[in-house]
């Protein structure tokens, strides 16, 4: 069998709050991440992971495990205090882009990734319309036709679910559903080869969580963007992702295909996560 | 095609006071393509452990999978790579789980597309195809673009052996899959199965039904105190008991 190439690769991702002391740098298993002594926090702590093309890598974990941290910190909203990632589209995979300039961060941020966050307040510019959101990151990537981006900024919003008609109006009138599939046709307005979702149906009631699912699913199939969703909720890993990275204490404990972590979990911690299924 | 060496299986539960809850142990056997394996024996004997051990939905204790890849290849299962895993599943590996989780949300057609489309059919000649099976499985065509959470226990399981048949996968197994059927689509069931053998599809099947046994098996072997032994090993076994007994 041919070996399969990630899309992305993380190698060592360490994500620090506070300089760290001898006894927190000697310790691996730090309860909750967090130095007794010092009191730094080890967001995230040591991470690898590859994410191969097309797929979707789940990310599960309690609330402070480096979850979220590792997404941001991947889309350059938290800068990493170690560690090295790389994109086999940016530079051959030859690049840490961690470490790049600022300006080709932007780069990558407009042309190679996509990021949906679980609060609409982040990903979207709740004074402008919807449709403007859309048009700023077509912007961002170069595109400075106006026709052009209306009618890709329809398309998009029209592939959400959002009727055109309300282009126009501003996030903050619409529903909670409603701001995250915006963000998603932000998210995918240049056709990034790989999306980042961070809790991103968290919070919202049941019917709409479906079909926000649903949408991304059907992006993912339609598009073959491969994707890192982050969630606390096993069902959603269950449903939309093909392997499981299990965190705790900004560590990976497990990691394996989601059936397997999910009907043979071996880690202690995944084996508490996965009985507390209700 | 399939090769399995001294394979075991432990669960250890830490939530339970590490607790260890014993599988099976040292399973030893071989399947050739166009060949049916039976593994039988009691229930929680661990007939189905060994099938998700081969399918890695369990992760094995010790011991080796290995399986012949349709380009000559040669890769243990019991150690693969996830993405390797994922990549043979959707090309040669099909299984028929004993209770089918539905997607939900997607109709009973479209998994059954879904399911070909992954593997590069065109759309419109994977949707006839999956009418066509759901038709053979008898499914009501009424039914066919309703969402399966919807069916009985009996649809679901139609659908479910129709989704690992319709790709025609090279190594096959499967999990008491005629166990909630009536008698017109176990025969169904049973001819396919029949078919996809002499097409050189090799299979595992855990069954307790002695009819599908008789029909389908080429070599049957049963699962006791955590052992495998060829089922005519038993009366040996009965007999070697009886005498240290007497």
């Amino acid at each position: 069998m041919n070996k399969k190439f990630p899309v992305m690769e993380g190698k060592h991702i360490t994500v620090r709050f506070g300089d760290g002391c001898d006894y927190c740098r000697s310790q691996t298993d730090l309860k909750k991440g967090r130095c007794p002594i010092c009191h730094t926090i080890w967001a995230v702590r040591d991470v690898n992971f590859q994410l191969y093309p097309g797929e979707i890598l789940g990310i599960v974990g309690e609330s402070g495990s480096g979850k979220s941290t590792l997404l941001r910190t991947l889309y350059f909203d938290q800068p990493a205090t170690s560690g090295e990632a790389f994109l086999s589209l940016y530079e051959d995979g030859k690049t840490n882009f961690l470490e790049v300039s600022s300006q080709q961060k932007r780069y990558l941020r407009n042309h190679l990734m996509g990021m949906v966050y679980q609060n609409p307040m982040l990903g979207l510019r709740m004074k402008l319309s919807s449709g403007a959101n859309v048009a700023e990151k077509l912007i961002a990537a170069g595109n400075r036709n106006a026709d052009s981006m209306i009618e890709r900024c329809k398309e998009l919003l029209q592939h959400v679910e959002i009727p055109t008609e309300r282009l126009k109006e501003q996030p903050r009138v619409f529903s909670g559903g409603m701001q995250q599939r915006v963000q998603i046709s932000k998210a995918i307005a240049n056709n990034p080869p790989i999306l980042l979702l961070d809790e991103v149906t968290t919070g919202l009631d049941l019917s709409v969580q479906a079909k926000v699912l649903d949408l991304i699913r059907s992006i993912q199939k339609e598009l073959g963007i491969a994707m890192m969703v982050v969630s606390h909720d096993l069902a959603v890993i269950r449903m939309m992702s093909d392997r499981t990275m299990v965190m705790l204490g900004g560590r990976v404990v497990e990691e394996g295909l989601t059936d397997q972590i999910l009907e043979d979990p071996l880690h202690a911690y995944t084996q508490t996560l996965v009985s507390s299924l209700l | 095609m399939l090769q399995i060496c001294n394979l075991s299986k432990n669960f250890i539960m830490h939530i339970r006071s590490d607790a260890e809850i014993y599988g099976f142990d040292n399973i030893n056997f071989s399947v050739e393509p166009g060949k049916l394996v039976a593994i039988t024996g009691p229930s929680g004997c661990g007939k189905s452990s060994l099938l998700k051990c081969i399918y890695r939905t369990y992760m094995p204790t010790g011991g080796h999978v290995y399986c012949t890849c349709a380009d000559g290849s040669t890769i243990d299962l019991a150690t693969a790579e996830p993405w390797e895993i994922i990549h043979l599943r959707e090309t040669e590996i099909g299984y028929v789980s004993q209770f089918f989780s539905v997607i939900p949300r997607v109709s009973a057609i479209d998994i059954l597309t879904n399911t070909q489309t992954g593997r590069g059919v065109e759309a419109q000649i994977a949707r006839e195809h999956a009418a066509e099976y759901l038709e053979k499985v008898g499914i009501a065509p009424n039914l066919w673009d309703m969402y399966p959470s919807t069916f009985s226990g009996g649809e679901k399981q139609r659908l479910n052996i129709a989704n690992a048949l319709i790709t025609k996968p090279r190594l096959l197994l499967l999990d008491e899959p005629t166990a909630s059927l009536d008698a017109h689509s176990k025969e169904w069931v049973m001819d396919m199965i029949l078919s996809l053998k002499q097409e050189g599809t090799a299979m595992v099947g855990v069954f307790h039904d002695e009819i599908a046994i008789q029909t389908l098996a080429d070599w049957r072997y049963e699962m006791r105190e955590r052992k495998m032994v060829p089922k005519d090993y038993k009366m040996e076994y009965a007999s070697e008991a009886l005498a240290e007994f007497l």
